[in-house]
């Protein structure tokens, strides 16, 4: 079976999930932080709206609720707040190239290479539609996790951290239809509180060393100090 | 079902209700009261379950797996709470903590503990997620407390690892869910434990097995296995001491429940394919790298709460190995290792807290001559490290004794690996406590007000489990050990 024979909602989604996908990539390479919220706004859109879609799909009511909740937190409450916190930060003219961006965009392509190797075989063959969503979905989750390996600045890490979490979701409603509603409460609970918390890190952060790179933060190893 | 509500649901209420207590002495107080109708509603329970075997409903399924790990939480937190309440006094007097900071303080203190009855308590996975990932918001701000760019440091590691790792599992989560979706009849049920555990031998292998490892890097970087325990060493140094004896005693424990519940579903799903085992290597492998790095890293430190949570480690390291070699006998020796090291670690992390307020520092080279300064405190902290060591009288030896037969049993070579990461880890703790302990007095060391009443009752209780395991308890463990491995011991 291949994927012109899918029913025409469920193309539309893997569509969406590319695009899922292609903003992590541009969140990933982005320079000015603005941008990269901007961009991971739109990435919450996009998973807000494959919600709704599986939701119109399947008639399930407490999936319209888990995609309006999806729009208003992921595409305008975090955004929102992260943009504020940029600029109270004064951050908003920050520009933070990557140091080798062509070796970052292999490293992510061999992520996704990555995670349809590991999925392809899991999932019988049937289930085309799953199986690619759940690749993509893992994709955008590791990422997200790369992302906050090779950025030092601290919003920017917090964003890797946030579009893990939209892959998450996305993997959560598409193949499962999502989760029952008290988890999916509770999980939206947690990354709201994370996302406050992160807020106040910034500025304790900044009050300790004076800047938002992460890596100078360098007090504790392992290494002895002969003194 | 009401002492159940009341045990999970009273440190929430305290949680929202202490930050508007305006006086600290009052709220240090509350927070005791608290703590101790929590332990009370769980020893309730524990009766409630001891008659029933089983309490359970949509949200919660309590058995005697998790009802013990229940008791021991609740009764860590009131010690715990009890020592607190002059420390954190101590610290708040010598300026370095706000009265907000105390406030955010004791408010949680009650909300990690609300998390972590939550965690044990539920039959939802991904309840039992959004708990685990709710304890290190809890804790995150309390490491940084201090406002030291070292404390900052730790915590910003802390959030960021845990939370990477954390949502790892959550991905396993799902996947877990996912598996369910096509063998259960009620699809919404798909993250009921009990209802995975109905089901487990017609999950998907392949799923689940990679859910596991997915699981596992989650759910293991708070348990603190190597590679992934770079965040444990800095929180547990720059919290404040009585996070540090929560976080070592209870944190540990209930982030390895939840993996052993997981391996408990994997184990079924696995149990007719070529490698039904795959999970419990896994554990043993983790296990084992962890309790070698540990106590390889324990002779190189310098502060003396980095080498006690090195030492959590180790620990942490063992009990996974031992549930991962699976068996009746590891099993039940494992439990009975969480048992005994929560008790002696929280133990020693008050003392440490009272040594460290004594000193003034947390250099292992500037803490000398306790013994001598105030007795009290020398003589817990070298009874203390005697019983983490593994000396005989106390209980800490029982339950490393039981790991290391099952060891002998099923793997005998990997039992001269574990000998030597003991006799390791001994010298390494010896080594640091001889002169910390004994040592020449610094001029103008004096005593400080110390409350040691948690360590007699936890060192008490431990060497009372050393001496002889009290039949209610062990009949209570041997439950335990038949839900995980399906075989009594005794």
């Amino acid at each position: 079976m291949s994927l012109e024979q899918l029913p025409l909602l469920q193309q539309l989604m893997l569509v969406l999930a590319a695009v899922v996908m292609f903003t992590s990539f541009v969140l990933l390479e982005q320079a000015r932080l603005v941008a990269a919220i901007h961009a991971f706004a739109w990435q919450g859109v996009l998973v807000a709206m494959v919600t709704a879609l599986v939701a119109a799909g399947s008639g399930l009511e407490h999936l319209f609720f888990s995609a309006a909740l999806t729009l208003a937190l992921k595409a305008l409450l975090i955004p929102w707040m992260l943009h504020r916190l940029v600029r109270r930060l004064e951050l908003d003219r920050h520009r933070e190239p990557l140091r080798r961006p062509a070796l970052v965009i292999m490293a992510a392509l061999a992520l996704v290479i990555f995670s349809y190797w590991v999925v392809t075989p899991l999932v019988a063959e049937e289930l085309l539609f799953t199986r690619n969503i759940v690749a993509v979905s893992l994709a955008v989750v590791l990422t997200g996790l790369l992302m906050m390996v090779i950025r030092t600045q601290a919003v920017a890490q917090v964003l890797g951290f946030m579009s893990m979490e939209n892959g998450l979701f996305l993997a959560a409603v598409s193949d499962t239809d999502g989760m029952p509603l008290a988890v999916e409460l509770g999980v939206a609970f947690d990354v709201l509180v994370a996302m406050i918390l992160f807020g106040v890190f910034f500025f304790q952060i900044r009050e300790s060393i004076d800047s938002l790179d992460v890596d100078r933060m360098n007090r504790l190893t392992e290494r002895v100090d002969e003194s | 079902m009401t002492a159940l509500l009341l045990s999970v649901f009273t440190p929430l209420a305290g949680a929202l209700l202490l930050p508007l207590v305006r006086r600290l002495s009052w709220a240090g107080w509350l927070n005791i009261g608290l703590a101790t109708l929590t332990l009370s509603a769980t020893l309730a329970l524990a009766m409630h379950v001891a008659d029933q075997r089983i309490v359970a409903n949509a949200l919660f399924h309590i058995d005697d797996l998790n009802v013990y790990l229940l008791v021991l939480t609740a009764f860590v937190g009131l010690t715990t709470a009890i020592f607190s309440r002059p420390y954190m006094r101590h610290v708040c007097d010598s300026g370095r903590v706000s009265e907000r900071g105390m406030r955010l303080y004791h408010s949680m203190f009650q909300a990690f503990m609300f998390t972590m009855l939550l965690a044990l308590s539920t039959d939802n996975l991904g309840v039992l997620w959004v708990a685990v990932e709710g304890a290190t918001l809890a804790t995150v701000l309390l490491v940084s407390l201090y406002r030291t760019p070292e404390a900052i440091e730790a915590a910003w590691k802390y959030f960021i690892l845990c939370g990477v790792g954390i949502a790892l599992a959550l991905f396993g989560t799902v996947l877990l869910y996912f598996a369910a979706q096509h063998v259960l009849s009620d699809p919404a049920l798909g993250l009921s434990w009990n209802a995975l555990y109905s089901v487990a031998p017609q999950l998907q292998p392949s799923i689940t097995s990679l859910a596991f490892v997915f699981l596992l890097v989650g759910y293991g970087t708070k348990v603190g296995l190597v590679p992934m325990h770079q965040w444990l060493p800095d929180a547990h140094s720059e919290g404040p001491t009585p996070m540090s004896a929560v976080l070592s005693g209870l944190l540990l424990n209930v982030a390895l429940y939840a993996v052993v519940r997981l391996k408990m579903i994997v184990d079924g799903s696995l149990a007719a394919t070529a490698t039904p085992h795959l999970a419990g290597y896994l554990l043993m492998g983790f296990g084992l790298l962890s309790f070698l790095v540990a106590t390889l890293f324990l002779h190189r430190q310098r502060d003396i709460k980095r080498m006690f949570s090195y030492s959590s480690i180790e620990h942490m390291g063992l009990m996974t190995f031992a549930f991962g070699m699976g068996g009746p006998l590891a099993t039940f020796g494992a439990l009975l290792h969480m048992l005994v090291h929560s008790l002696t670690k929280s133990a020693i992390f008050v003392t440490v807290g009272h040594a460290t307020h004594i000193a003034g520092t947390q250099s292992i080279d500037h803490i000398r001559g306790l013994i001598r300064t105030q007795p009290a405190v020398g003589w817990g902290l070298l009874l203390g490290v005697a019983a983490i060591a593994g000396f005989p009288p106390f209980g800490v030896f029982t339950s490393e004794f039981l790991v290391l037969s099952a060891t002998m049993q099923s793997q005998p070579w990997l039992t001269l690996i574990l000998v030597s990461g003991l006799v390791i880890a001994f010298a390494g703790l010896f080594r640091h406590l001889h002169p910390m302990v004994y040592g020449p007095v610094p001029e103008a060391q004096q005593p400080v007000p110390a409350n040691m009443l948690p360590v007699i009752i936890h060192l008490g209780l431990v060497l009372w489990l050393g001496l002889s395991i009290p039949a209610l308890l062990s009949q209570w463990l041997d439950r335990a050990t038949q839900l995980i491995t399906g075989a009594h011991l005794l």
